[in-house]
């Protein structure tokens, strides 16, 4: 499997996500700079966390304008696997690959802690390594991850089985809509998430949940 | 020309921000006050004389960039 992290100035999980996916894949990704125009091939592309741009005007507005995450959107219409975690989500949103919106968490605090996650629905080239209802431990770390959208969009999301992960056990640490956590497009091939999956790779880092998440990925896309 | 364009959250979406600066003008004594939403303003100098022209860009700007709607709402107030 063949993978790419897309760098924006100010973005600071796109080693972590290197990291992550070389031990998993065997293989280093492609460093990419938001500006390039066109991105290697690749099976998978990370959009990592981070505070690209600053997060002026709103959190992913203007990395969602960039060169490639230009291509990265045709692409992604033709069956790339994209992952956005953090900073990556938000700028799926603003890019409008994902529906909804990151907001201002609803205590107007940063939280960055270990929180309990529910995987919502294994049905996925991202959770096909998790069990249905499987419960996980993720950081967060994130002022803007109160995740809203109307409430036709949130049925149709979690009719479509759309909701992959879920804070669990009345742990919501930003007041996001229905506790949701991570969500995919319609295709199923964009997932974009708040908590941080690549930090949980390695028993020294204090766990490994997040490993089933890229060994699902090499799984499908190799 | 400039345009001065205002972004504000929808109707119903809740506004954490507006919320918090709310309780603190409460705190302060200002006990009448009972809602407070949060914006923001953006003015923008353009090199064009026509305001019918002016407006679509405007409204163009925010549709791409300015705004995002599916939060956020926008006005557009135009002047020489």
């Amino acid at each position: 499997m063949k993978s790419a992290v897309v760098i924006f100035p100010a973005s600071n999980c796109d080693r972590d996500a290197a990291v992550a996916l070389e031990q998993v894949t065997g293989e280093k990704p492609a460093m990419v700079w938001h500006a390039d125009t066109d991105l290697p091939d690749v099976d998978l592309v990370v959009l990592p966390g981070g505070f690209a741009h600053g997060d002026y005007l709103r959190c992913g507005a203007m990395a969602a304008l960039s060169n490639i995450v230009r291509d990265i959107k045709a692409k992604a219409e033709k069956g790339l696997t994209v992952l956005g975690i953090c900073n990556g989500f938000q700028v799926l949103t603003e890019a409008g690959m994902l529906p909804g919106a990151l907001m201002r968490n609803a205590e107007l605090k940063f939280v960055c802690k270990p929180v309990g996650i529910e995987v919502a629905e294994s049905q996925s080239v991202f959770t096909r390594r998790y069990e249905n209802g499987q419960h996980i431990v993720f950081p967060v770390a994130n002022g803007v991850g109160n995740y809203v959208a109307d409430e036709e969009t949130l049925d149709r999301l979690e009719g479509e089985g759309r909701v992959l992960f879920r804070y669990a056990g009345g742990d919501n640490p930003n007041g996001s809509a229905r506790n949701i956590a991570g969500i995919v497009n319609e295709k199923r091939n964009v997932l974009g998430l708040m908590p941080h999956p690549e930090r949980v790779c390695d028993p020294l880092l204090g766990g490994t949940d997040g490993r089933a998440l890229f060994e699902g990925l090499l799984e499908s896309l190799s | 020309m400039k345009a001065r364009v205002f972004i504000t959250l929808k109707t119903g979406v809740l506004d954490p921000q507006g919320k918090a600066i709310g309780h603190a003008l409460n705190n302060l004594g200002f006990r009448a006050v009972s809602e407070v939403r949060q914006g923001k303003v953006i003015d923008i100098e353009l090199e064009e004389r026509d305001e019918s022209k002016a407006r679509a860009s405007l409204k163009e700007m925010c549709e791409k960039l300015l705004a995002n709607t599916v939060i956020e709402k926008y006005e557009i107030e135009v002047s020489r």
